[in-house]
């Protein structure tokens, strides 16, 4: 199972949520490390200062090494925090003062610039700053240790408070950069929207090419979208072309073969050739409705989608079909009875899907009407244009009108009656594609009546 | 096997309680139903925070009270080297309540009443000050006879130097090498100002009386056998001279040290709860009040040290260590003792 691909949207908000939750942690750990850096690099100042502060005061002498702790050594240490203090000096070995169980540093040997170590040592962690002298004793070198121990009580309480600043400063900087994200993330699909849009909008005919502005990202989209619809409208003429070609060229040898086999049949003198050339005439006749059926249908398909929007009169329209059909009236003796088209009922439309709607509505009528009867053709103005057919054929038999319209159904009394099926679809189609109806209801005292509704223009 | 070790704990106890030089020891039974006892080492008197503990004890009827008392440094030595079970440590010294503080011998506390105390008056969470005491010079009016009061340092210099026999032995001071409170006024003295020294050697060439606790300097005061007390205890002065018109307390302008009278909770107190009650009802506005009216010792007061700058609190820092440090205290004394000519 695919699943369906992400949003644009989320996609763009997820990432850039997930780079500013980077870098705030980032930012986050540098902060916290720059600051720890800082305070322990101040500390370790202060106590490497008072370390080689005590180192000065040492003094050689002629039996032991002397020392004069200097009280704002000691009393500076306290001056960043209340940290506790220990310290120890060494001379050749022995512990001279302080506290003797303070860890000596792990390289032997005195070191000028004071060397700084952490250690456990009693109940808590010191940092301790070392410092090396040699003093004279007896004109002898003797080596000296200072060691100066501090907590870090304050370093840690700065640490804690550090910490906590930067983690503030981590949420608000993901908090503004979320922020951030969602505008970013609306202002960037913003173009998109709006072709979109501008795409959507368009009326089903308009197959000009998008000539609306757009970033430079979008310009291969919109460059494929212009030749893809070059190549629609290029299909849609063909196909255009194609339809008007083929009933031209489907209809006219048949109305030709129609004619002649009229004309031979009315010569002939034999009984068997008259009834082969009316089966052959019955034939023709059936390919010529059903080839008019299946161009009118694919007409209407292909017109519906771009539908012409013109205002004409219908009176005249149904007048015309209602001339053109006369001759096949005829044949049946049928009598087209014409009523409501003296004042025109202007609507608007695609006036080919009209014209093919009626027309298949007059040629069920005529095919289904019994030899002799009326077909009353009516048109009626009102809130909606009413176009009604009503004939004294078999009727509906009950059948629903939904299964009727169907594309290649037919009815169940349709029996010897030549057809395709397609009429009463187009019909429904066109109703649609013009945003009326249609209705199919049997008639009173036999027969079915057909009405088609369409808006005024 | 248990029972033993709790046996032979107490054998021990017993042993370093009796190396412990305790000067007196009271009981204070509950008022009301006991529960528990709170057993606080001190160096005030026991008759001063009396009232205090009446106080305490009024509204907390259910707790009994041992308060022993000792001098400074054995009050330093039960705590730091004996490992002795006391709930609260109150003294005077503040190098040492320093040291055992600063060697880890302190238990954190917190309350509302300490987190009100000034930055000055307490180290860390372990330390805390209740009382702040002006080290003074007491003089002897009728003893002066016609020369002035000094008021500075170098007035009592000119004053001694100008009439050696008037003053021949007629100083008195602490003795820094057996007093504590003596060495710590003395080391202090030096570190605010040189004229110490030249103080110093004044009064060496004048045969100083040594003493190792104020109240004896103010007995021989009052009795005429001093003319001038020098670096004596305010607290304990005012409250013996208030009915005497003859001795004149004087808070030297060049600088007048303070001290500050700590409480500490230490680990190993058997229960520490009781020892930061009593801290909080010392630092809290009834026993501040009792301490200033009934038992006469100055309660923290920060105003009081803006509106006289002269007055120097002694600050509750690691500089305090310093001085108790082996090398230099003999540095120090031999220095004191050179000055007094004494060697």
């Amino acid at each position: 199972m695919r699943r369906a691909p992400l949003s644009l949207r989320l996609r763009l908000v997820l990432q850039l949520l997930g780079i500013a939750a980077v870098l705030a942690i980032v930012l986050y750990f540098t902060v916290r490390t720059v600051a720890d850096q800082a305070a322990e690099a101040t500390q370790d100042g202060v106590l490497g200062a008072a370390t080689l502060a005590i180192a000065e005061r040492l003094q050689g002498g002629d039996d032991d090494v002397g020392v004069d702790l200097p009280y704002e050594a000691f009393s500076i240490l306290g001056s960043i925090s209340a940290d506790r203090v220990f310290y120890r000096i060494e001379a050749g070995g022995t512990t001279l003062t302080g506290y003797d169980d303070l860890p000596l540093p792990e390289a032997a040997g005195a070191a000028v610039t004071p060397v700084f170590y952490t250690r456990a040592y009693r109940d808590t962690e010191v940092r301790i700053a070392a410092v090396g002298r040699m003093v004279l004793v007896a004109r002898k070198p003797v080596p000296v240790l200072v060691l100066v121990a501090q907590t870090r009580q304050g370093q840690e309480a700065i640490a804690q408070r550090v910490a906590q600043r930067a983690a503030a400063l981590g949420l608000g900087s993901f908090a503004l950069a979320a922020a951030l994200s969602l505008l970013t993330a609306g202002s960037v699909l913003r173009p998109i929207n709006r072709l979109a849009d501008a795409v959507g909008q368009r009326g089903p005919q308009d197959l000009r090419a998008v000539d609306h502005p757009t970033p430079a990202e979008l310009r291969p989209l919109i460059t494929a979208l212009n030749g893809f619809i070059a190549r629609l409208r290029g299909a849609l003429s063909r196909t255009e072309t194609f339809i008007a070609e083929a009933a031209h060229h489907i209809r006219t040898p048949l109305a030709t073969v129609r004619a002649r086999a009229e004309i031979a049949m009315r010569q002939s003198t034999s009984e068997d050739t008259r009834e082969t050339l009316r089966a052959v005439i019955r034939a023709v006749e059936e390919s010529s409705r059903s080839a008019g059926q299946l161009l009118d249908h694919a007409t209407v398909v292909y017109r519906s989608d771009r539908m012409a929007d013109e205002r004409f009169d219908l009176a005249k329209l149904v007048e015309t079909q209602a001339e053109a059909f006369r001759p096949t009236a005829d044949l049946k003796d049928l009598t087209i009875r014409l009523s409501g088209t003296d004042t025109p009922v202007i609507v608007q439309g695609d006036r080919p899907l009209i014209e093919a709607a009626l027309r298949n509505l007059l040629d069920n009528a005529v095919k289904y009407s019994a030899d002799e009867t009326t077909i009353d053709l009516s048109l009626t103005g009102g809130p909606e244009a009413r176009i009604e057919v009503a004939d004294r054929g078999r009727g509906l038999s009950g059948q629903a009108q939904a299964r009727l319209s169907k594309r290649f159904a037919r009815g169940e009394n349709a029996g010897d009656v030549i057809g395709s099926g397609l009429g009463l679809t187009i019909v429904e189609e066109v109703a649609a594609a013009h945003g009326g109806r249609f209705e199919l209801t049997e008639r009173e005292g036999g027969g079915a009546c057909a009405r088609l509704f369409l808006p005024l223009g | 096997m248990r029972a033993i070790v709790l046996a032979l704990g107490l054998i021990l106890h017993a042993a370093f309680a009796a190396a412990f030089q305790v000067e007196e020891e009271t009981f204070f039974p509950a008022t009301g139903d006991e529960q528990r006892v709170l057993s606080i080492l001190s160096t005030t008197d026991t008759v001063i925070l009396r009232p205090l503990i009446a106080g305490f004890q009024a509204r907390r009827p259910d707790v009994a009270l041992r308060y022993t008392m000792a001098n400074s440094q054995a009050v330093y030595a039960a705590v730091h080297d004996e490992g002795l079970s006391f709930d609260l440590v109150i003294s005077s010294a503040m190098d040492l309540q320093m040291k055992l503080a600063n060697d880890g011998f302190a238990a954190p506390y917190g309350s509302t009443a300490t987190a009100g105390l000034p930055g000055w008056a307490r180290w860390q969470n372990r330390l805390f000050a209740f009382a702040q005491e002006n080290v003074v010079l007491i003089a002897s009016r009728s003893g002066l006879g016609d020369l002035r009061l000094p008021q500075t340092r170098r007035d009592l210099i000119e004053l001694l130097r100008d009439n050696p026999d008037r003053f021949r032995g007629k100083i008195g001071t602490y003795d820094p090498e057996l007093s504590g409170a003596g060495y710590l006024f003395a080391t202090q003295d030096a570190r605010q100002s040189d004229s110490f020294w030249r103080l110093a050697e004044v009064m060496g060439g004048l045969a100083p009386r040594l003493y190792t606790t104020s109240n004896e300097m103010i007995a021989d005061l009052k009795q005429g056998r001093l003319l001038l007390a020098y670096n004596a205890l305010g607290s304990y002065a005012e409250p013996r001279l208030a009915d005497d018109p003859d001795a004149a307390v004087i808070e030297l302008e060049d600088h007048t040290l303070t001290l500050l009278r700590t409480g500490l909770i230490p680990v190993a107190a058997e229960a520490p709860d009781l020892g930061g009650l009593f801290l909080d009802f010392l630092l809290e506005p009834e026993g501040q009040r009792l301490l200033r009216d009934e038992a006469g010792l100055p309660p923290i007061d920060e105003a009081a040290l803006s509106g006289r700058p002269h007055l120097r609190p002694m600050r509750l820092d690691p500089g305090l260590l310093v001085f108790l440090d082996g090398l230099k205290r003999r540095g120090f004394l031999d220095e004191w003792n050179a000055a007094l000519s004494r060697n």
